[in-house]
């Protein structure tokens, strides 16, 4: 049943995309083909579907997790943020410094970036009971802030006749590429990575275990000794690393540099992801795939059939819409059928 | 020596400047009250504003664009009802994908539109009263949304407060559970607040083609969806709150860019951080405080009610 | 599953027999815009110099363009994409491309880029950009006339050199005129958010301008002179129906003359990578008809015009003073390009501190 719902979301959005296209005068196949099969056909937009993708799958990996234990992170753009401004901190501030120490401490500074930023909902809500969604999006855009500060201020490359942009990296703060030719660098492995680990730690550890029952039955929890504050601060300190990760990965290994804008809505539209996926971390891989697929189909509808872009997002935010939906009708049945507790249990936190 | 007609100028730009922030934010208070947390009200104000945009160019009625901006917004709504009551999506991740739908579906829509001048809301002018120095323009010479996004204002905090209607609101987002059991309508009630939630961030878009800047162009609502979202919990769900948050927002950034002829330069950047620095501050006081968290914090917000048999 | 099912769609599909354009002998010219191709401003702009290049050359080119591409790691997709799909000559139409297009000239040797405002060039790169400031000069020169209270306004976007440029030329404009004048400056921090566009046009109102020169994107500030009875310029675009009897002029950005330049080089195998800055000479630059003015101020614009565009008339020539009073060019002297594109002073006349 299950494996019906993105079929029927698919077939839909095809149905209704065909229409749209037939409406605005372009050939519905040949849009349906350069949207979603073209970029599979050739190597290079294979790469960048990948390098598109893996800062997609890293931070809904993280996200995945909070939500699973019905912890809500919505501030993932800001965590990538975070951690994108304390990597960068080291080729900014010391851009001569030439080391292969430098990409490692890199990595690590964005990690604890990405932790630190995630820190701050977490004990707002164990704390003070500060509800996180609304918390950790606030924060988000106050990230997005100081980064804009940060570029148009104190780290604007002095070369760069007052236009907001930091100095470009050095080549031993750049992220080595997986293939010689192309954007593809090494940072997309740890999507992959993060993927695996995440999906062994939540079968066969403790740990994995302590988060599903703080999710499903907070009460449960409580009695076995959980913490659920502990578990709250953990979700959200491992979710703000991968952000952070994704965040210094995508400066070093994309961009070279910091700018004013670093991220096209990456944080948020993990979370898309992550329900895509259905908080499974190798689900999610496929689901940041897709996603990906659907920005760079719209490029392509763009550049060789002269769609416009309007069309392209408007396309796009139907097909979320669509899965989302179908997703969650087929999965709803299933839930109500499996699980009584589920409203009840809901019910019982805060 | 203060000059009256120069302060008058400035607080009309600063009510301008609320407005649309203070009607969609009343939108998502009852929207929120009720439990459902809507992301995408960027989404329903761009709608709001090409619908307003397009009704007023096509009739020449600045009404007729008012309404269609609030039934634009509205029908926005649905979709988003649909999926996260009925079929108990997220509502984080639908309401992003709302905002995402709505700023592309309002672009389309408003293609024809850019490049074209549009009409602007007639402001009142009652002879005498209008022409009185500072107070006459201030009070009696504002467009009718103002008038009515204040009149919203006090409408929905005695609603919340004094009515039935905004009891039985306020059960559904505390405790929905509780509330069912009552034989209350969730589903029921929570269509009805996201309706209405998407119809004011509608008439809050619809100002922006209509009163604050006459034009249409893609994305003119830049930012101020989530402005408005932050709003909400500023004011700690509270009507008159959201009124005073949007007016001191508005003033603040109107007030900075007079600070700037005067040599005092605050980085912009700081003022736009501000309302968002505001409602985290806000938040950790009214939830650090329990008896002002359960008088004001819907405690169901963002949970789907799945009824159990 | 998904990926299965991608790829039975793809089967379909390519059954159906979907069709890629390709034509050998015609040179692919390819555009990248940050807005919508019908912004009604920059983007349109760049827009419309496209579509000047398929008039100018018909069947011998094709032009195709990605639009609403962002400042971010996207950019660099998508020039490579163009790249890829045989584009031949690629402008890219935002400062913010800089280094995607840098990055993807080194990797496509036998593509030509055009970068629009930048600093960075290779081999296979050039920069473009015009002299925008000739046309806040004439409009200097035209509010200068115009206004009443002596105080005029300019509304930036951000501090940068094109800024500054436009603050210095439109203030010295101004001055050559009527000595008595004084620019007031509010920054918005953005290029596009009409309501906060229009909000700092009015606080300019409030604080006593009566001409306004804007330098960001949208009509509203212009919409906010005409609500004040005042006057304001157009920005890239003739804006004149947002304003009928308000526009006195605008600065238009016409970029056709030099795509249609640069297309033709490489028809002809002659293209070099040059960083080109053109003014009303060369044709990027033009002003807008002079409307709601009386006769002898359009007269006095229409000969600053000319002057400068035969180069009888530089308005960085010397002397200029400093805000503070000091010589920043001795008479006799002319800024040179250099300082003009790190340009990071106001000059005698302009009120306030130039954000750092």
């Amino acid at each position: 049943m299950s494996v019906l719902s993105p079929v029927i979301a698919i077939v839909m959005t095809l149905i209704l995309g065909a229409v749209l296209f037939t409406a605005l005068g372009v050939n519905p196949a040949q849009a349906l083909y350069v949207y979603f099969v073209e970029p599979v056909t050739q190597l290079w937009s294979l790469e960048e579907l990948v390098v598109k993708a893996a800062p997609l799958a890293l931070i809904a990996i993280g996200l995945a997790l909070c939500y699973r234990a019905n912890v809500w992170n919505i501030g993932a753009e800001g965590q990538f943020t975070a951690g994108a401004i304390f990597g960068s901190a080291i080729p900014i501030l010391l851009p001569d410094w030439d080391s292969w120490m430098v990409l490692p401490l890199m990595l690590i500074l964005g990690v604890i970036g990405g932790m630190l930023y995630a820190a701050i909902p977490a004990i707002l809500k164990n704390r003070f009971g500060a509800n996180e969604i609304l918390t950790s999006l606030m924060l988000s855009y106050i990230a997005l802030l100081v980064l804009d500060w940060l570029v148009r201020g104190p780290w604007r490359d002095p070369g760069s006749f007052n236009f907001p942009q930091s100095v470009t990296f050095s080549d031993a703060a750049t992220l080595p590429l997986l293939v010689s030719d192309g954007r593809l660098h090494v940072g997309v492995l740890f999507a992959v990575l993060a993927a695996l680990i995440a999906a062994i730690r939540l079968s066969f550890s403790v740990q994995g275990f302590a988060i599903e029952v703080a999710g499903n039955a907070p009460r449960a929890a409580r009695f076995s000794g959980f913490s659920q504050k502990r578990i709250t601060l953990s979700v959200f300190l491992i979710s703000g690393g991968l952000a952070g990760l994704a965040g210094i990965c995508e400066v070093s290994g994309v961009l070279n540099q910091l700018r004013p804008e670093i991220s096209p809505g990456y944080g948020f539209a993990a979370i898309i992801v992550a329900f895509l996926g259905r908080l499974n971390p190798l689900a999610i891989l496929l689901a940041a795939l897709l996603l990906a697929l659907s920005y760079i189909g719209g490029e392509g509808a763009q550049a060789e059939l002269a769609v416009s872009s309007t069309v392209t997002r408007l396309f796009q935010g139907f097909l979320l819409l669509m899965i989302l939906g179908c997703d969650t009708l087929i999965a709803y049945k299933i839930r109500l059928v499996t699980s009584r507790s589920h409203a009840s249990g809901e019910a019982a936190r805060g | 020596m203060v000059d009256w007609p120069v302060v008058a100028a400035i607080v009309l730009t600063i009510v301008t400047a609320s407005t649309p922030l203070l009607l969609a934010a009343l939108g998502e208070v009852v929207a929120e009250r009720s439990g459902v947390l809507n992301l995408g009200v960027e989404g329903m104000m761009a709608i709001g504003a090409v619908s307003g945009f397009a009704a007023t160019h096509a009739t020449g009625s600045t009404f007729a664009g008012v309404i269609a901006s609030a039934i634009g917004g509205m029908i926005l709504a649905v979709p988003f009802a649909v999926l996260v009551i009925n079929l108990s999506v997220n509502q984080v991740a639908t309401g992003l994908s709302l905002t995402l739908f709505g700023l592309g579906a309002s672009a389309m829509i408003g293609d024809k539109y850019v490049g074209v001048p549009g009409i602007k809301l007639p402001q009142l002018h009652i002879p005498g009263l209008s022409d009185i120095p500072f107070i006459g323009p201030v009070l009696f010479g504002q467009d009718g949304l103002v008038y009515f996004s204040v009149v919203l204002t006090i409408a929905i905090g005695w609603f919340l407060t004094r009515s039935r209607g905004g009891l039985v609101l306020r059960a559904v987002g505390d405790n929905h559970d509780s509330a069912h059991n009552l034989g209350l309508s969730v589903l029921g009630v929570r269509w009805a607040a996201v309706l209405f939630g998407g119809a004011c961030a509608g008439l809050g878009g619809g100002y922006l083609s209509l009163g604050y800047t006459p034009l249409w162009t893609e994305n003119m609502t830049a930012g101020r969806g989530w402005i408005a979202v932050a709003l909400v919990v500023f004011a700690s769900w509270r009507p008159a709150r959201v009124l005073v948050g949007a007016y001191l927002f508005g003033a603040v950034t109107i007030l900075g860019f007079h600070a700037q002829g005067m040599g005092l330069a605050i980085p912009s950047q700081f003022i736009s951080a501000l309302p968002y620095l505001a409602t985290v501050v806000v938040l950790v006081i009214i939830s650090g405080n329990k008896a002002m968290l359960r008088a004001n914090t819907p405690a169901c917000l963002g949970k789907p009610f799945v009824p159990t048999r | 599953m998904r990926s299965i099912l991608m790829v039975t769609v793809a089967a379909a599909a390519l059954a159906m027999g979907a069709t890629g354009s390709f034509a050998a002998d015609k040179l692919k010219v390819g555009f990248v815009y940050v807005g919508p191709h019908n912004d009604g401003g920059f983007s349109e702009r760049h827009d419309i110099g496209r579509q000047d290049v398929e008039k100018a050359f018909g069947d011998k080119v094709e032009t195709n363009y990605v639009e609403s591409v962002a400042e971010g790691p996207d950019a660099e997709r998508v020039i490579e994409r163009l790249a890829r799909q045989g584009d031949k000559l690629i402008f890219t139409t935002s400062f913010g491309f800089m280094d995607a297009t840098l990055n993807t000239a080194k990797r496509f040797p036998n593509v030509k880029f055009e970068h629009a405002t930048g600093f960075k060039t290779a081999k296979n790169m050039g920069v473009y950009n015009a002299r925008f400031y000739e046309g806040r000069y004439v409009a200097g020169v035209i509010a200068g006339k115009m206004t009443k209270t002596n105080v005029i306004g300019y509304l930036g976007s951000f501090p940068i050199p094109e800024v500054v440029q436009g603050i210095d030329a439109f203030t010295m404009g101004a001055r050559s005129v009527n000595p008595n004048v004084k620019t007031k400056v509010v920054w918005v921090n953005t290029w596009f958010d009409p309501g906060k566009e229009a909000d700092g046009a009015k606080a300019l109102f409030d604080q006593g301008i009566d001409v306004l020169m804007q330098h960001t994107d949208s009509p509203a500030p212009l919409q906010v002179a005409a609500q004040r009875g005042g006057f304001g310029f157009g920005e890239a675009n003739d804006m004149i129906k947002f304003a009928p009897k308000n526009q006195l002029s605008a600065v238009i950005d016409n970029w056709g003359p030099y795509y249609v330049k640069a297309t033709q080089s490489v028809l002809d195998g002659t293209w070099k990578s040059e960083a080109v800055w053109g003014g009303f000479d060369s044709g990027m630059v033009q002003m807008a008809p002079f409307t709601n003015m009386p006769d002898d101020v359009a007269k006095v614009a229409q000969e600053t015009v000319d002057k400068i565009k035969s180069h009888q008339l530089n308005p960085f020539a010397g002397p200029i003073k400093k805000q503070d009073g000091s010589v920043a060019v001795a008479e006799g002297q002319t800024l040179s390009d250099k300082d003009l594109t790190g340009l990071n002073w106001y000059v005698e006349g302009v009120e306030g501190d130039l954000p750092k």
